[in-house]
């Protein structure tokens, strides 16, 4: 509380009182210690469960490139062979089926963080 | 000495059933092999529930603590909504399990590290969410599609682009777990094909093999590391893929 009061010869209720402050602080230390330990240890588990190796998040991630590219490709085929509009079906979707392969690599990455 | 690293993948057809429509419907290793994993589970799941044991055994903990997993696995992904797709996914884990570890067993077949029965689980995986994504939510399901707070004039762009990520996801979802089972087991019998011609070059190539016959043990537990994964994976994403149908709109 007040300096003053410890200066000045009220040394039993001041001290009183600075000892419970600082059993309080240390209560406070204590469980801020705890709440910082608990928190990362949260996110490196889910993490370590979802990555669990790096071998695998790679094949993961250029698997997202390709299928976007090659169901693009796909699909614009199709529509080339159906509408007969060869090639621009083709260019048009595999276009966007890169961008879409792209969106799946950052939200697969995305979702780890 | 020649060792066909391939061969290994063949289908055989071991007694025709039945033709439909010019097609004949044969049983072939692959479906003993799909038919062994599905007793497999089936006996080890219900023999091991059987005591129904307050402390579990040994092979009941297996099974809890295989049920836990995916149950946790999927209530972090889904919420509590999510928890009736609890059979579909844990049955999905475990089949792709035990298909990836009984494959690892030497002489055996890998049911996974064909294409068409990836593809077809991950397809099924796909049209559950598509279906049950428009029966629960009707159209609100094509919000999928649409981003929120994405300026109108981009949507002719991003709709086409977030639709073909969509229908890319059986691909990649099956892609992923053929591609590493096939290359998991092309890459052990190269490096066992290298013991045996090695072995077979006279004295001096025996102590030549017994690198390859290091790297081949390496990579048996890899395999096995490999095995756990990919089920776990194909589980994960399940789950991902059918949050978007019980919550779709990011």
């Amino acid at each position: 509380m007040s300096d003053g009061a410890c200066d000045n010869g009220e040394g039993d209720k001041a001290h009183t009182d600075e000892a419970a402050l600082s059993a309080r602080l240390q209560r406070l230390g204590e469980r801020l210690a705890r709440d910082r330990a608990a928190r990362p240890s949260d996110g490196p588990v889910e993490d370590r469960a979802t990555t669990a190796s790096g071998y695998a998040r790679g094949l993961r991630l250029s698997s997202d490139v390709v299928a976007g590219v090659v169901v693009g490709a796909g699909l614009g085929l199709l529509i080339d062979h159906w509408l007969g509009i060869s090639p621009w079906g083709l260019i048009i979707f595999l276009l966007l089926g890169f961008a879409a392969g792209v969106l799946n690599v950052a939200r697969s990455a995305a979702a780890k963080n | 000495m020649q060792i066909d690293p391939i061969e290994q993948f063949q289908i055989k057809n071991l007694m025709p059933m039945l033709s439909m429509g010019g097609h004949e419907i044969a049983f072939t290793n692959s479906a003993v092999y799909m038919l062994i994993i599905v007793v497999v589970v089936s006996t080890l799941l219900i023999g091991a529930t059987a005591p129904r044991a307050v402390v579990p055994g040994r092979l009941q903990s297996v099974a809890e603590i295989s049920y836990e997993f995916v149950a946790t696995t999927l209530r972090n992904s889904t919420g509590a909504e999510g928890m009736k797709f609890l059979p579909f996914v844990f049955t999905l884990f475990m089949f792709v399990l035990f298909a990836n570890l009984i494959g690892l067993i030497p002489y055996s077949f890998t049911v996974t590290s064909q294409l068409i029965v990836t593809a077809t689980l991950a397809l099924a995986v796909f049209f559950v969410v598509v279906i049950y994504g428009f029966w629960k939510n009707g159209l609100h399901f094509l919000k999928l599609f649409v981003p929120s707070g994405v300026p109108w004039f981009f949507l002719p762009l991003i709709v086409p682009i977030e639709l073909l990520s969509f229908l890319s996801r059986p691909v990649s979802h099956s892609v992923r777990l053929f591609a590493n089972m096939l290359a998991g087991h092309i890459t052990l019998q190269v490096f066992a094909g290298f013991i045996i011609m090695l072995a077979g070059a006279g004295v001096l190539g025996w102590f030549g093999a017994a690198l390859p016959f290091i790297m081949v043990v390496m990579l048996t537990a890899l395999e096995l590391l490999v095995a756990c994964l990919q089920a776990y994976v194909f589980a994960i994403l399940t789950c991902i893929y059918l949050n978007d149908a019980i919550h779709p709109g990011h």
